[in-house]
């Protein structure tokens, strides 16, 4: 593998590239589960069955590559070779290993979550639901795992794709409009902007290989890399960078677990996860400032934060409130990324995991209420707590951690983006984030607040305690524990974290 | 004398004697045409598979068979290379797929006319073959009337303004071929030979590329396989013909018939001259380039307007040929690299996509796209293959679709042909406007009685409807599927395919 030296200081430990099938092993888990989910579809205990042992099967074999990547390795395969000297490859190194853990074990818990949902709710069409839900699970991996542009393009059109039918499960006017605006947006950006824009990179360089110090350095001219960037950026429109951030409040037409795995994890992450490579490994920090581009995407990013958490204060229905919440988290690990310092592009890696247990959380809160209450607009949740009040302390866990306030992960990654803007020599940009942070506490505070002090029209002094279904209810409560434990024990996440930075 | 070959001539004697043996069976016993369409064209097929073999392993990648043993330039020789050996394969495999799935439909669209229609079904799959494997300009001719005039007839068995649009269709196609001739005629003048290796070879050696007869001779015959092919602005006789066509026969002619005037074209273009010439003959060669980017347009944006499914596919053949033709006329390695990937996976989807969307027909009694609705519980096989089709026509990775625009765009950013990127990727979201326009409506609404404007009332179509999936026969849906598992295929394995197909390309000899 080739190396380049960062910042002048050679790395020091030679990083050792080995050829392994646990990559494909990981993604065919999911990816082969379809075929007995298909053939167990008229049994549903059978078809959970099915689909936790595949959850646990790729969990086991992602667990399995993670020896050695912590010692600095580098897991490759190589699928097939399209195109002369770029093949359809995985690597997997630190940042694929902490999205691929995040990914598939939230998947498991998910899994379980769906069950209570789906089951209480007679939702149609179960079988599809997981099948699909498996392929995504595949593409995500996929993503994670991409060693290069193409194989990372491959995987994150096969998500797009392989999403559609779990946004428009319900398959009614509303479905189709959002699934319709789902694949507007993120087909047009996909093919009409990084499509283009990968074509040039591998033209001007020859290369498509995430490298530690990106491999474009030289290749292109300033304002060539300013176009090739923005078209990155924009077109990777599942990080939903404004305005391209439409397609998800639309894509909230789903049922709840495909909102919460997808759309607060997996779809969305792939998108700031595919900026997060392309800034690193495409261009490379080194090369971004020297040419000091960090700034316009600082801004982007900084402008999609405030406003969508202006939006979201807006927000009656509650997942679409938590959708502009997300998309202004998102723009936080792209803002994060865009300050070019060590600091902040770890604090940004790490944030994709500490957001995406604190949001699964509020998401399953959000579900809980709707399958044990029918309640979908926050005005209608005033003095819920009464009710279902373990289901609104873990929504009080998520919402501190969404907002970065300990005992809670979101502490941990939100402390390393705050500091990486003075890192980055512009203190000023941690005022989106002080600004942002109090926006959230306005948006998501007064739900916890008002469903545990005041009495609304549906629930009153005397309502008793009913909670959603178990299957609802554990899995809830068990990512809300995980954001807490995140807080005490972020090493692992950390630790991944900084050998993507590191580069080796 | 080896059987393995003789592979060439086989693959185009087996549909050539067996157009003979089913016009007797369509006298004496209907009933046999149809397994021994299968049959012929499956010999057709294995043999195809032998001859690309036999080129792979030949030192230098051309095999050359010679006709009755007579030397070139005199006798007539089949010259199979990178270049054309795929695309023969191509050729054959379609008509095998399409064989195949021809049982039904044509017992009943064109019912007691077998024997006739599959005759007809092997001579244009003589025909076309025979475009793809001559290596005597003047042979190509011949080949190139044969399938024509079977297309014509085919055309003409379809019911409504088939006859109309097939005697359009004849009008331009006859022109067409005169314009070929007539180019032919003056290369034969100025150099005295058919052969096309024999003519490049005379050019070059006499310096004869300054020559105006030449030259004018090389126009004639780019405006006949234009038109041949339907490249705007020549392609209005194209929609109405393929639209009215029975099933089958849009089935076997579209993704046959304008691939193969492409593959003329670039064969004309870089074996009989060579690029210095071709993009100096006239003052700006991306000029051509610009009109496929008009083709391209032309073709979408009508596509969005029809709502017959079949119209709308038509449409769709003529962007595609911009794709091609524009790829070929960027100058440079790539995009011609990536034109004749497309002839290969164009011909698979636009197989698929009619494929398809005669099984819809076969049940639906309709072409309106308004007979797709509900389509993905009643036919959900067919509608998966459809889907697969889609995402290729798209160019969603990885099936082929995908990475012939990897090649074509790379091109064209290569040439700095920026109004072709633009226009691919345009080309590319208009796609996916069409398609999910489509796989909206089956997937979203509920399936209801198909109706054709102006036909309700008391010519409302005998249609009994059945409750739950009413699915296609298998002998439709395996073609179905196997053309489109072939687009994932062939798109897994393009590197492979590109290699070979970059042997031709790398001896053109580009700057």
């Amino acid at each position: 593998m080739r190396q380049r030296p960062r910042k002048g200081v050679l790395i020091a430990m030679d990083t050792l590239v080995m050829t392994s099938q646990l990559p494909l092993y990981a993604v065919l888990a999911s990816a082969l589960a379809p075929i007995p989910l298909i053939l167990a579809g008229r049994n549903p205990n059978m078809r959970e069955a099915v689909t936790f042992a595949a959850g646990f099967l790729k969990l086991w074999f992602v667990m399995k590559m993670l020896p050695p990547v912590l010692e600095g390795k580098v897991l490759e395969y190589t699928l097939f070779e399209p195109v002369a000297g770029l093949p359809v490859q995985f690597r997997v190194d630190g940042m694929s290993m902490l999205f691929a853990l995040v990914a598939s074990s939230l998947w498991i818990l998910t899994s379980a979550y769906a069950i209570g949902y789906m089951r209480p709710l007679k939702e149609h069409a179960q079988t599809r639901f997981y099948v699909f839900f498996a392929f995504s699970l595949s593409a995500t991996l996929g993503v994670a795992f991409a060693g290069n542009l193409l194989t990372l393009y491959v995987f994150y059109e096969l998500l797009s794709m392989s999403t559609y039918p779990l946004v428009t499960h319900h398959q009614d006017a509303e479905a189709r409009g959002g699934g319709r605006r789902y694949l507007t947006y993120l087909l047009a950006t996909s093919v009409g902007l990084v499509l283009p824009a990968m074509l040039f990179c591998y033209l001007k360089s020859g290369d498509m290989t995430f490298a530690a110090g990106g491999f474009l350095a030289g290749k292109v001219t300033p304002t060539e890399a300013l176009v090739l960037l923005l078209m990155f950026v924009f077109g990777f429109a599942k990080a939903g960078v404004m305005p391209f951030h439409g397609w998800l409040p639309g894509a909230m037409v789903a049922p709840t677990p495909v909102s919460a795995l997808l759309h607060a994890v997996a779809v969305v992450k792939v998108g700031v996860f595919c900026i997060l490579r392309v800034v690193t490994g495409v261009f490379g920090l080194d090369f971004l400032e020297q040419l000091d581009l960090g700034l316009v995407v600082s801004f982007i990013a900084g402008f999609t934060v405030i406003c969508s958490s202006l939006i979201a204060l807006s927000q009656d229905n509650l997942k679409r409130r938590l959708a502009f919440s997300t998309v202004g988290q998102l723009s936080y690990i792209i803002l994060g990324a865009s300050l070019l310092s060590d600091l902040a592009v770890k604090g940004s890696m790490a944030h994709i995991a500490m957001h995406a247990f604190g949001k699964i959380t509020l998401f399953f809160c959000a579900g809980a209420i709707y399958v044990a209450t029918k309640k979908k607009y926050i005005s209608d949740m005033v003095g819920i707590g009464r009710r279902m009040p373990i289901t609104m302390v873990c929504f009080l866990i998520g919402s501190m951690s969404v907002m970065g306030l300990p005992p809670t992960g979101g502490l941990i990654s939100k402390l390393h983006l705050l500091l990486g803007a003075p890192d980055s020599g512009r203190w000023w940009l941690m005022l989106f984030y002080v600004v942002s942070t109090l926006l959230n506490g306005a948006y998501l505070l007064p739900i916890v607040f008002r469903a545990f002090f005041k009495t609304g029209k549906h629930f009153d002094a005397g309502t008793e305690v009913q909670e959603a279904p178990m299957f609802c209810l554990v899995p809830l409560t068990l990512t809300a524990i995980g954001s807490i434990l995140l807080f005490f024990f972020p090493h692992l996440v950390f630790e991944l974290a900084s050998l993507m930075v590191e580069g080796s | 004398m080896d059987i393995v070959q003789q592979a060439p001539i086989l693959m185009i004697l087996c549909p050539f004697l067996g157009a003979f043996a089913v016009s007797l069976a369509g006298l004496i016993q209907r009933r046999w045409c149809y397994p021994l369409t299968v049959l012929f064209t499956a010999g057709s097929a294995y043999a195809g598979l032998g001859t690309l073999i036999q080129v792979l392993r030949t030192e230098g990648g051309v095999i050359r068979y010679r006709m009755g043993g007579w030397e070139p330039p005199f006798g007539i020789e089949f010259r199979l290379d990178a270049l054309n050996a795929a695309i023969a394969l191509m050729v054959v495999v379609v008509a095998l797929l399409v064989a195949i799935y021809s049982r039904q439909t044509v017992a009943s669209e064109t019912a007691g006319k077998e024997g006739h229609f599959y005759t007809l079904f092997l001579l244009l799959t003589v025909g076309v073959l025979g475009i793809s494997m001559t290596g005597d300009a003047f042979n190509l001719y011949v080949f190139l009337e044969i399938s024509s005039l079977s297309s014509y007839a085919l055309i003409a068995m379809g019911r409504g303004r088939a006859a109309f649009s097939c005697f359009n269709y004849i009008i331009m196609g006859t022109i067409g071929a005169s314009f070929y001739l007539l180019g032919v005629g003056y290369l034969y003048i100025k150099t005295g030979s058919l052969n096309m290796t024999d003519i490049a070879r005379i050019l070059q050696e006499h310096g004869l590329y300054s020559s105006n007869s030449v030259r004018i001779g090389f126009l004639f015959i780019l405006i006949g396989v234009w038109i041949k092919m339907a490249f705007v602005p020549l392609h209005r006789w194209l929609p109405n013909a393929y639209t009215f066509a029975p099933s089958t026969t849009s089935c076997l002619v579209a993704p046959l018939m304008t691939k193969v005037s492409i593959y003329v074209m670039i064969r004309i273009m870089f074996s009989v001259f060579n690029p210095e010439f071709v993009f100096g003959v006239g003052p700006r060669s991306d000029l051509v380039v610009w009109l496929a980017v008009i083709a391209m347009m032309v073709g979408s944006f009508y596509a969005l307007a029809k709502n017959k499914l079949k119209m709308m596919l038509a449409y769709l053949v003529i962007a595609e040929v911009g794709y091609m033709v524009g790829g070929a006329w960027l100058a440079n390695a790539t995009g011609l690299t990536g034109a004749i990937f497309h002839i290969l996976a164009d011909g698979l989807m636009t197989l698929a996509l009619f494929l398809a969307a005669g099984a819809i027909y076969y049940k639906r009694k309709s072409y309106n796209i308004v007979a797709t609705k509900g389509l993905f519980g009643k036919m959900p096989f067919t509608m998966g293959a459809f889907a697969i089709a889609a995402l290729s026509m798209i160019g969603i990775p990885p099936t082929c679709g995908f990475f012939s625009k990897w090649y074509l765009i790379s091109g064209g950013i290569e040439a700095g042909h920026w109004g072709f990127v633009v226009g691919l990727l345009t080309s590319s979201m208009v796609n996916a406007v069409l398609f999910f326009r489509i796989l909206e409506r089956a997937y979203f609404e509920k399936p209801e009685l198909p109706y054709e404007p102006g036909r309700q009332g008391k010519n409302a179509l005998n249609f009994v409807e059945r409750k739950g999936v009413d699915e296609a026969p298998l002998t439709m849906l395996a073609p179905l599927w196997a053309a489109s598992l072939g687009l994932v295929l062939l798109g897994v394995y393009s590197g492979v395919v590109i290699d070979f197909i970059s042997r031709y390309v790398n001896s053109v000899g580009f700057q």
